[in-house]
């Protein structure tokens, strides 16, 4: 097993590198302008000045070395010597800076995660949480009243767009019945009981919306995995031998049925840093994904860049990890 | 005993009416909340222009005057506007001097000084930067200070209007003693002086969360000491222009949020809950369709558009011109798509009131069809079996391009009907806004490159005078391949009468005079139809009925006067 995860490692370096030539090379080819968005009063001589300034007058395959020391070199750097307080060379390193704003794009990044992390990661949790006991329910009863509701909310769930729910809900619980916030208030900071309720009723309709519709998903899976199990010949057995039907159901098929399912999780999770970007659009979070689609539409390109890249590193982990996991949970299969 | 108790409250009264006579104290209003959907991502307007960037930034830096609603200069930072009459400018029109007002200082309790001035003119300027307000010092040949209290301005050559330096939201002064590392290339690394910049305005930045929120504070040390009556302003961003809206009209979450782009029945029902009021303004905006006097065939490849293609065979014909907007009722582009934030006009000028001419009022703002039919027939060109006009196998079929948004979409279908009723057949094609603008002279698709025949967008000038964009129609200013695309001359439009006119303009001092000129050469424009303009854009914004003192301002920035603002009691 760890020669194996080492192997994998060892093999992501060459697939990130091809990744990251792959984003730059799209992004460079996109007929996108960092000076589209300015007021048409600013004169082209003036753009062609903030273009240059920018770097976009050298050739591409210099931009695309500078931002590979950029990110593998001077940004590690950087983080290194910040925790722990040590100097390397001067510490003048030109880093990875976002077009739009003229500040590192790490900060920026370390300054939204943890709203993505709290709306997004919660919806995820408890989407988990709730996905489970319903899945299972739905399987063990399948086509009783319980399943057929749970099949027909998650199908809600899935198809209908989190565009749509969200405002559907703002317009309900923000402009009708004014019980929650419509517009996230990312200054808050939680210091007493009164800030504490005030957080948890901003963050009550984004994670509901998203929290729907990732236990939509995986109720799904976790349903078509129980009934694979149910099926199986050794369930017959075990309750045969007189199992108990609560320790058939919970320890023998659950188990076996969460396997694909907890593979399915963990390739949701770099999800999560993604982050919902029309949830987050919608309500204001301000988080990754928000940020992601405001560079897009203002061609921040090492922005885009550099959170592409990132989400395409947690990919490749993430891929990893439920690899490794499956092998874990299931002692049949060795990668060795 | 008695008596005491009613000299006590007899006290307490006068207190409340004398509190009330004085006027709000610095502070006493609690926090502003604006919502700007499209988030701010500096406080350095010189490193962004972007109107959120520059609205943003005025309520911290300020600039010596600035436009009122009436698209008049007041001073800000000096004592008086220089002009001609009380010697501020010179007589050869080669020079300026403004005065500083007494005891103005930064935020930071430092005195603001003429030398501030001059570095910010340095910063804008020095090789490098970027700076992209680098055209407000466009013919500053030197900014001097005789003495710490004046600025002394020298043009290269005379200036008639020379309030650009300086003046407006897009031009304040920043400070020397924080921005002086940060000149040129290094700019963009100052991270904590671009987005906490020390000003002189009423409010400082206490927190600033690029792309999200930004938290400022009262300024101690504002001139006013009565103001602002708000302690701390929050600029939140993002999210769309309907929610913008939902969130100051509806919910009532918000004082103040910018630019309500939506659909007029949408908001209408929005007020219905009484919490906001919607403001407007009208500047400079014109919404206009351009046409193109080049051949736009795509069978040229890339000469298409350019002088080498040689006019364009259907369009270089006035009549064809003149029949494309007599076709279109301007009166329901501006119903369904811009409602109160849009009027009807036929002037690529339409503002300040004393530049806007009326001459072409009577026969462009209303729609003719008959009178577009007869002028097109006149002119030789029979209606086919298809219903589309043609002359020696050259058909009326325009491809009509624009930036990607539902209002300019929706307008493209309307026209596109109108022209069909004079037999002239539009393709409809749009691409996304910072392509369309984007300038990328490799991309086919941008306005500058103009590979269509007709194309709409908006387009406005800053400040009050309208001398630098009425020179963009000039017959050198055409983009093509030799200049990169970088001409701002989009329609190709040439006429040495034409040009003659703009030159005589940038050597008149005389105020009548110039508006006479500048309506001379609108009124050229539209008569030989560079273009046709549809609808003057106003701005339209919503505050909360709680808020006093907003007063709607097109010419500068809208949170220009945010000092004055407070919350009615």
């Amino acid at each position: 097993m760890f020669t194996y995860t080492l192997r994998r490692l060892l093999f992501a370096i060459p697939t990130l590198l091809i990744i990251s030539f792959v984003i730059f090379a799209l992004l460079d080819l996109a007929p996108n302008d960092p000076t589209g968005d300015l007021p048409l009063t600013i004169p082209p001589e003036v753009r062609e000045q903030i273009r240059a300034s920018l770097g976009l007058d050298q050739p591409f395959f210099i931009r695309y070395l500078y931002w590979l020391q950029q990110f593998f070199i001077n940004e590690p750097l950087n983080i290194l010597e910040r925790l722990t307080g040590w100097q390397f060379g001067d510490g003048d390193r030109m880093r990875v800076l976002s077009w739009a704003t003229r500040s590192p794009v790490v900060d920026l990044i370390v300054q939204r995660l943890p709203q993505t992390l709290w709306v997004v990661g919660l919806a995820y949790l408890f989407g988990v949480l709730l996905a489970i006991p319903i899945g299972v329910i739905s399987a063990y009863r399948q086509y009783s009243i319980f399943d057929q509701i749970g099949t027909f909310l998650a199908m809600v769930g899935y198809s209908v767009p989190t565009f749509f729910t969200g405002v559907l809900l703002i317009v309900i619980f923000s402009s009708y019945l004014q019980w929650f916030p419509s517009v996230y208030d990312t200054n808050l900071v939680v210091t007493d009981v009164s800030s504490f309720i005030q957080q948890v009723k901003q963050m009550a309709l984004p994670v509901t919306v998203l929290a729907l519709y990732n236990a939509s998903q995986i109720t799904r899976f976790v349903r078509a995995s129980m009934l694979d199990n149910l099926h199986q010949d050794y369930v017959r057995t075990a309750r045969a031998k007189g199992v108990k039907e609560k320790a058939v159901l919970l320890v023998h098929v659950l188990r076996n049925s969460l396997i694909p399912v907890v593979t399915v999780i963990a390739l949701g999770v770099p999800t999560i840093f993604s982050g919902a970007i029309i949830t987050e659009q919608i309500f204001r979070v301000n988080g990754l994904g928000q940020l992601l689609i405001t560079a897009v539409q203002g061609a921040d390109i090492p922005l885009v860049q550099t959170l592409t890249f990132i989400f395409a590193v947690l990919i490749v982990f993430f891929n990893l990890i439920a690899d490794v996991l499956y092998g874990i949970l299931d002692p049949r299969i060795r990668y060795d | 005993m008695k008596n005491l108790k009613l000299l006590l409250a007899g006290t307490v009264a006068a207190l409340a009416l004398g509190g009330t006579a004085a006027q709000a104290e610095r502070g006493t209003d609690g926090d502003l909340k604006i919502l700007f959907w499209q988030a701010v991502s500096t406080m350095n307007p010189y490193l962004s222009g972007g109107t959120k960037e520059v609205y943003a930034s005025s309520m911290v830096i300020e600039p010596l005057a600035r436009y009122d609603e009436k698209g008049e200069l007041v001073p800000t930072l000096v004592t008086e506007i220089p002009t001609l009459e009380n010697g501020g400018v010179a007589q050869d029109l080669l020079s300026m001097t403004w005065k500083i007002k007494p005891d103005v200082k930064w935020s930071d309790g430092t005195p603001f000084t003429a030398e501030d001035a001059i570095f910010t003119w340095k910063y804008c300027t020095a090789p490098d930067g970027g700076c992209a307000q680098a055209a407000q010092y466009e013919g500053v040949k030197s900014v001097e200070a005789p003495d710490p209290q004046t600025i002394k301005i020298t043009f290269t050559e005379p200036k008639p209007y020379p309030y650009s330096a300086f003046v407006g939201a897009q031009s304040p002064i920043i400070q020397k003693k924080q921005f002086e590392n940060c000149v040129g290339a290094k700019a963009p690394g100052c991270t904590d002086a671009n987005f906490k910049p020390v000003g002189t305005g009423p409010f400082v930045v206490k927190d600033f969360k690029p792309n999200d929120v930004i938290t400022l504070t009262a300024n101690e040390n504002y001139r006013d000491p009565a103001k602002p009556a708000f302690a701390s302003v929050t600029l939140k961003g993002g999210g769309d222009a309907a929610s913008a809206a939902r969130a100051v009209l509806e919910t009532g979450e918000y004082d103040y949020a910018w630019n309500m782009q939506v659909e007029p029945e949408v908001l209408a029902t929005m007020m219905k809950a009484g919490k906001g009021t919607l403001v407007t303004a009208f500047g400079t905006q014109v919404e206009r369709i351009n046409l193109n006097h080049y051949n736009a065939d795509p069978a040229l490849g890339a000469k298409r558009s350019t002088k080498e293609a040689g006019p364009h065979p259907s369009l270089s014909d006035p009549a064809v011109r003149r029949a494309l907007s007599l076709a279109i009722d301007r009166d329901i582009i501006d119903e369904a798509g811009y409602g109160e934030a849009g009027k009807p006009t036929c002037n690529i000028v339409p503002g300040p009131p004393a530049y806007a001419s009326t001459k072409n009022d009577s026969w462009c703002l209303k729609q003719d069809i008959e009178g577009a039919n007869k002028l097109l027939e006149d002119a030789g060109w029979k209606k086919g079996p298809d219903g589309i006009r043609a002359k020696d196998g050259v058909r009326l079929s325009f491809l009509y391009t624009t930036s990607t948004n539902s209002v300019r979409q929706a307008t493209q279908e309307l026209v596109k009907a109108m022209w069909a009723e004079i037999g002239v057949d539009a393709e409809l094609r749009n691409a996304s806004a910072s392509v369309f603008f984007g300038g990328d002279p490799a991309s086919p698709d941008t306005f500058q490159k103009f590979y269509a025949d007709v194309e709409m967008y908006t387009n406005n000038f800053d400040g009050t005078d309208p001398e630098k964009y009425l020179a963009e129609w000039l017959c050198d200013k055409v983009p093509g391949p030799e200049n990169g695309w970088q001409g701002q001359n989009i329609p190709r439009y040439c006429n040495p009468e034409y040009d003659k006119l703009v030159n005589e303009l940038s050597k008149t001092a005389d105020i009548s005079k110039r508006e006479e000129l500048a309506k001379q050469l609108n009124d050229m424009l539209t008569e030989e139809g560079a273009h046709i303009p549809l609808i003057y854009r106003g701005q339209i914004s919503s505050h909360s009925v709680t808020l006093e003192g907003v007063k709607m301002n097109a010419w500068d920035s809208e949170l220009w006067n945010v000092a004055d603002w407070s919350r009615k009691k």
